[in-house]
């Protein structure tokens, strides 16, 4: 208990950062993700198979190594100066957004095809059709799976800490050099990580039973 | 699926589409043109930051850098099937003593952030006495716990999908619990969830890059090492491409070998099925 009494400024500066890195990312990434996974099935081939690509690229690749070019990469390339949190946010988004595009699209299966076929019987066009009559209703189904990318999104952003952005990971190395017992310090982290992935499933059960009934 | 959102493009229709596809191109050429226009500036693309990559001693090195993720890979893959196996076991079991702690630990290793985890015992263990902690054994372990209870879950939902008649003909035929779940849900589960449970593989595969922030010797540690050397030119770009090259190319080559795997079943259930239907007594027919 001490051990998080004593160093508490540290923890909350972490965990702050923690919850900056989370938000700008998961919004970012929600945007970015609904504009892959509507091109992923537009009517435009090219923009399906851009959207392949890149879907199937990023996710292949670990964050590990996104982060790795952000972080080590794109300062050698002489643009603007930004900062390793906004590179880390950058990084995390272009990852979580192919999950996104993808819970979507799966989330867009799950709706009958009548609706769709209906939809385009009174002559809504690609863009209503998907806007107004699928995504509405895709959103039930897409809503529990979306919560998961988020829960991974969250802890996915302790990968920071492994590239000088000072955040809930990298308490520990903060922490060494006050002394403090390292095994305590993570039990600490990791509780919190726990009690915030809990918070997370319970809305994720909460919306689950609340629209299970529904159709 | 996609067919069903949009109607064949008529005259009109068609002309704004190529338009749009015409857009959609022009929009990631100038992404990818002023990327590569940024790499050529500031020389990303010169000999002096490659030719490090071009000495056999450098080429050995990072081939046992793969050698090292695969490794863990291996290790880590092998023992989160046990583990997970026997939580899944563990959490069907009927007994509370049992099924309670199981399903504590399932819940507990999946909420917490695989990296923390693996300081957890890199950094955390070595103080409290426990000896012969190697960056391999903490990114191994991490992997373990954190993918053997992934993996728990998602055999746990494909034994929880079976048909409940496929238990009930098991006891009625004498078998006891264990035969039952041996022989008869286990291996069908697994056959229903192949998907998912290869899916967890390729993270697992890439999961081995956090042994990076462990200090564990694999592929990113060699980039990083090769990138930061100064007098050839800090390399950093280009290792990093290597990098991504290895990876995307490993994780394809998986993918390749769980669509054959799945091939290979739905293919294999086929003989099956028409075996049975021209000689069912025959037993003798090889689980090729």
């Amino acid at each position: 208990m001490d051990t998080l009494l004593n160093n508490l400024d540290i923890f909350t500066t972490g965990f702050k950062n923690t919850a900056i890195l989370f938000i700008f990312s998961a919004v970012f990434a929600l945007i970015l993700g609904t504009i892959v996974g509507g091109m992923r099935v537009s009517p435009v081939p090219v923009m399906r198979a851009v959207g392949t690509v890149y879907v199937n690229t990023v996710r292949n690749t670990p964050l590990t190594l996104i982060f790795f070019f952000f972080i080590f990469g794109y300062p050698k390339l002489g643009l603007a100066d930004l900062s390793y949190s906004t590179l880390a946010i950058i990084a995390l988004t272009l990852y979580t957004a192919t999950y996104v595009a993808e819970t979507l699209r799966a989330g867009i299966n799950t709706v009958p095809l009548g609706q769709a076929e209906a939809a385009r019987a009174i002559g809504l066009p690609f863009v209503q059709t998907l806007s107004l009559v699928i995504l509405p209703q895709a959103f039930r189904a897409v809503m529990p799976p979306m919560i998961s990318v988020f829960i991974a999104l969250l802890k996915n952003t302790t990968v920071a800490a492994g590239f000088s952005v000072a955040e809930a990971g990298a308490i520990r190395a903060n922490l060494s050099e006050r002394g403090e017992p390292a095994m305590v310090v993570l039990l600490w982290v990791a509780f919190v990580f726990v009690i915030l992935v809990a918070l997370l499933s319970a809305l994720q059960h909460y919306f689950e039973r609340k629209w299970k009934v529904a159709r | 699926m996609s067919s069903v959102l949009f109607d064949a493009p008529g005259p009109k229709a068609v002309r704004r589409n190529r338009w749009l596809a015409v857009g959609t191109v022009i929009v990631v050429l100038a992404v990818a043109g002023f990327i590569i226009y940024k790499f050529a500036e500031t020389g990303q693309f010169s000999a002096v930051k490659w030719r490090i990559f071009t000495f056999p001693l450098v080429q050995q090195t990072i081939l046992g850098a793969i050698g090292n993720t695969l490794q863990a890979f291996g290790a880590a893959t092998v023992l989160s099937l046990l583990l997970g196996l026997v939580l899944a076991v563990g959490r069907l079991s009927e007994r509370r003593w049992i099924n309670t702690p199981c399903h504590w630990f399932t819940e507990l290793f999946r909420a917490i952030p695989l990296l923390i985890l693996m300081m957890m015992i890199y950094y955390g263990l070595p103080p409290l006495g426990v000896q012969g902690i190697t960056p391999f054994v903490a990114v191994v372990a991490g992997l373990t716990l954190y993918n053997g209870s992934v993996l728990a879950e998602v055999f746990r939902a494909g034994i929880e999908s079976l048909p409940r008649g496929q238990a009930e003909a098991g006891y009625a035929i004498g078998l006891t619990k264990s035969r039952v779940m041996g022989s008869i849900l286990l291996p069908q589960a697994v056959r229903a969830m192949m998907p998912v449970i290869v899916a967890q593989l390729v993270v697992i595969l890439k999961d081995t890059a956090l042994g990076f922030i462990v200090t564990y010797d694999e592929i990113l540690f060699q980039a990083k090492f090769f990138g930061s050397q100064v007098q050839y030119g800090s390399p950093i770009i280009p290792a990093a491409m290597v990098a991504a090259v290895i990876y995307i190319g490993l994780c394809l080559i998986l993918a390749g070998v769980a669509k054959w795997v799945e091939w290979r079943m739905s293919h294999d259930r086929k003989i099956a099925k028409g075996t049975h239907m021209v000689a069912p007594a025959d037993a003798t027919i090889p689980q090729a």
